[in-house]
């Protein structure tokens, strides 16, 4: 037994003090990589990287319009997956100036044969435009419900504001329609309708 | 194959003895399939770690196999698209998983007490248990080729959405074997800290370690501070695939680009995981059979240490291509390119350590010297890939994984492989025979550059990775790849054979089993008893 006790330094103070630190870092970072997720998307909404644009409504800025330039805004439609929805959009693109506010409309329609939630995500090509790109109205921010064949128009109201970066000529705006599973359609709900109370 | 430890009774066990042997456990240590169960012994579990790694080793490159064969004409001829997706993907976690890191995890159980001057590992039990998990880990991994829709196919760095959204039903498998496999990985690396900082030989200053002990001491904070960012990761995936959240999935809000950043910012430390140890081993056997002092000790471990603090900053040039930001890709380019000034030092040092050495060409050597060349032929790709608008013509091409395999193969694998040549004396008390080794090492090193070199070229002509077929402009390169790759394959079974030969006999080497080597493993017993230093060595500074 002696031999053992001494051949087992488990008991050694700095041998647990390094354990203890060793843990500590371990559930420290694993709580760090779940702490990446919402950093990361906070990250990339304040800096507009990835395209992420506001989920919720921003008021109309009143600043003059800038008829010095044009933007070309286009649009963008698809379907991601698993979803048999159309999405159209009643022109391909615009021309604004800068600080002007614009409303196009877009037609949603479910063909299948029964009705489904769903929800089309934006995303905001070049990055850098991302920021100045202001959605005062969006169907973007809910999910939609949609009966059997129905077809279901509703606009986006959007504004250029006016320190938009001059290199940018061109801004790209693209909606992918995904499901949303029945289950979880009330909960998100809920969720965007509280946003939706803020704005 | 097991390396012959000096057992405590060299009796043949007779199988109603194990009850009798449990009860006296303390006294008599348990004998037969007991003995390796519940051994607590650094010495016993360092070679199950090699043997366990040693057995992967072959399993993954029986999958390779697989993949060359298939790539060894264009066109589909022996396995579906499917098997061969879930072969290129085994192939991957098996060798870097299974193969890899526990071969250096049993180097550093064998090795560190005995550099170090300490009895054994700080946590002996604990050791126990981190080997053990892996078998149960990697066969479970195993197990998921068995099941309906097949194992993982969607590469080692499992992506999301192909490894949530379209991955096969076994995914929940893969992950949780991966859990176990990190578990195991995270328990070592506390355990070889543990001894580290704590055990030495009374008077033995960090500084006065011998440089795998270093590289394994930073080895072992990289794997504590990423192997947790790594289980967060999967644990994301498990929640996506099984629990309706949607961490990595648009529809919901997540961000499929998300998981890129989080796989790497644990992947890319992962790799110098799996390097930082060579360097260690390398740094060992240069100047043992250059007769000379390791040139710059010093700037050695600070270039380790550096490399280690670079690789969190590095992450995103895995993924020039997802549209980053410009400030973003130069930011990840210019610190990739740093990376290259400490492992220059490294090759630098190694280099005029053999500058006016007496150079003698002992298998070990052999190993090491072509860890050098090959290493830094591997290095300077990456360098060439660090290069942010270069890399969008090479992203997920062969020159890829011609980068990846040249410091992996002649880099990781081949450093381990000096390790067990360079150690063999120690461990079996015999040397390993100098003329298979030999053959050994030419045909390896001729397998493995015709192999990976032909892989740049087709890479750098546009051949993209992972696919089952290719067009007909590929064929001659991928064609020389193959042949190359079943010679590699074939040449390890005489690295089997030299061991084996070794563990039964052979030459007997004295307690200095190599005239140059200086560390304390060296003044114990050639093959080294199961039980060393109890009392602490006398620890004789020498001037770095």
């Amino acid at each position: 037994m002696t031999e053992f006790e001494r051949r087992t330094p488990e008991a050694n103070p700095g041998v647990r003090r390094t354990v203890v630190r060793s843990v500590a870092t371990l559930v420290g970072m694993f709580a760090f990589a779940f702490a990446l997720v919402p950093l990361y998307d906070v990250f990339c909404r304040v800096t507009g990287i990835n395209g992420k644009v506001e989920t919720t409504a921003q008021a109309i800025v009143h600043e003059g319009v800038d008829d010095s330039r044009y933007v070309t805004v286009q649009f963008i439609t698809r379907n991601g997956s698993g979803l048999p929805w159309n999405l159209e959009v009643e022109t391909r693109q615009v021309r604004v100036h800068p600080g002007q506010s614009t409303e196009v409309g877009f037609a949603f329609h479910n063909a299948s044969s029964e009705g489904t939630w769903g929800r089309a995500v934006p995303s905001v090509s070049p990055s850098n435009a991302t920021r100045h790109l202001r959605k005062v109205s969006c169907f973007c921010f809910e999910e939609q419900h949609l009966e059997a064949g129905e077809r279901l128009e509703l606009p986006l109201v959007f504004q250029l504001s006016r320190d938009l970066p001059p290199e940018v000529n061109t801004v790209t705006l693209v909606y992918t329609l995904y499901p949303v599973t029945r289950d979880e359609a009330p909960l998100q709900a809920r969720a965007t309708a509280g946003k939706g109370d803020e704005a | 194959m097991a390396p012959k430890l000096p057992p405590h009774h060299p009796v043949e066990q007779s199988t109603s003895a194990t009850a009798g042997g449990q009860a006296s456990a303390h006294h008599a240590p348990p004998r037969g399939i007991l003995r390796w169960l519940l051994t607590t012994n650094h010495k016993e579990i360092g070679s199950l770690y090699l043997i366990f790694s040693l057995i992967m080793f072959f399993i993954g490159g029986i999958f390779a196999l697989v993949v060359r064969a298939e790539l060894f004409q264009p066109g589909l001829q022996l396995v579906n698209p499917e098997f061969f997706n879930q072969m290129t993907t085994m192939h991957g976690l098996i060798m870097v998983f299974a193969a890899v890191m526990p071969a250096f995890t049993g180097l550093a159980n064998w090795m560190i007490p005995l550099q170090i001057g300490a009895p054994d590992m700080a946590l002996p039990r604990l050791n126990n248990f981190s080997f053990w998990l892996l078998p149960v880990a990697f066969l479970l991994l195993l197990s998921t080729l068995l099941m309906p829709g097949g194992g993982p196919n969607f590469g080692w760095t499992f992506y999301a959405p192909l490894s949530t959204t379209y991955a096969p039903p076994s995914t929940t498998f893969f992950i949780l074997s991966l859990h176990i496999a990190g578990i195991s990985s995270i328990l070592g690396a506390i355990n070889i800290v543990a001894t580290i900082i704590n055990m030495r030989a009374p008077g033995m200053r960090m500084m006065d370690m011998p440089l795998f002990v270093w590289t394994w001491l930073i080895t072992a904070f990289l794997l504590i501070a990423v192997m947790p960012v790594l289980a967060g990761v999967i644990t994301m995936m498990l929640m996506d695939i099984n629990f309706g959240t949607h961490f990595f999935n648009a529809a919901g809000g997540g961000d499929p680009v998300l998981f890129q950043h989080l796989f790497w910012f644990f992947g890319h430390p992962e790799v110098y995981i799996m390097i930082l140890p060579a360097f260690g081993i390398v740094s060992a056997i240069i100047p043992t059979f250059a007769r000379k002092r390791l040139f710059g000790y010093a700037s050695m471990v600070y270039a380790t240490a550096s490399i280690a603090i670079l690789s969190f900053l590095v992450w995103a040039h895995h993924m020039f291509v997802v549209g980053l930001p410009l400030a973003a890709e130069l930011f990840f380019m210019y610190t990739t390119m740093i990376i290259a000034v400490p492992t220059g030092v490294k090759v630098f040092n190694w280099i005029t350590t053999l500058f006016r050495g007496s150079i003698t060409f002992e298998p070990p050597m052999l190993f090491a010297l072509a860890f050098v060349v090959l290493f830094t032929i591997g290095g300077f790709s990456g360098l060439m890939l660090a290069i942010a608008p270069a890399d969008f013509q090479y992203h997920d091409t062969y020159f890829v994984v011609a980068h990846f395999h040249y410091v992996l193969v002649p880099g990781a694998v081949f450093a381990i492989m000096a390790g067990v040549y360079y150690w063999l004396p120690k461990w079996t008390g015999h040397y390993p025979n100098v003329k298979l080794a030999q053959w050994h090492f030419w045909l390896s090193v001729i397998g493995v550059n015709l192999t990976f070199f032909p892989m740049h070229f087709a890479g750098l002509a546009g051949m993209p990775r992972r696919i089952p077929d290719y067009a007909l402009q590929f064929a001659d390169f991928n064609l020389v790849s193959s042949l190359g790759a079943f010679m590699f394959g074939a040449s390890q079974l005489v690295f089997v054979a030299v061991v084996i030969l070794c563990v039964r006999g052979g030459e007997k080497a004295p307690a200095k089993a190599w005239e140059g080597a200086e560390d304390l493993e060296w003044s114990v017993p050639s093959p080294a008893p199961l039980h060393t230093f109890e009392t602490p060595p006398t620890f004789q500074r020498h001037e770095h």
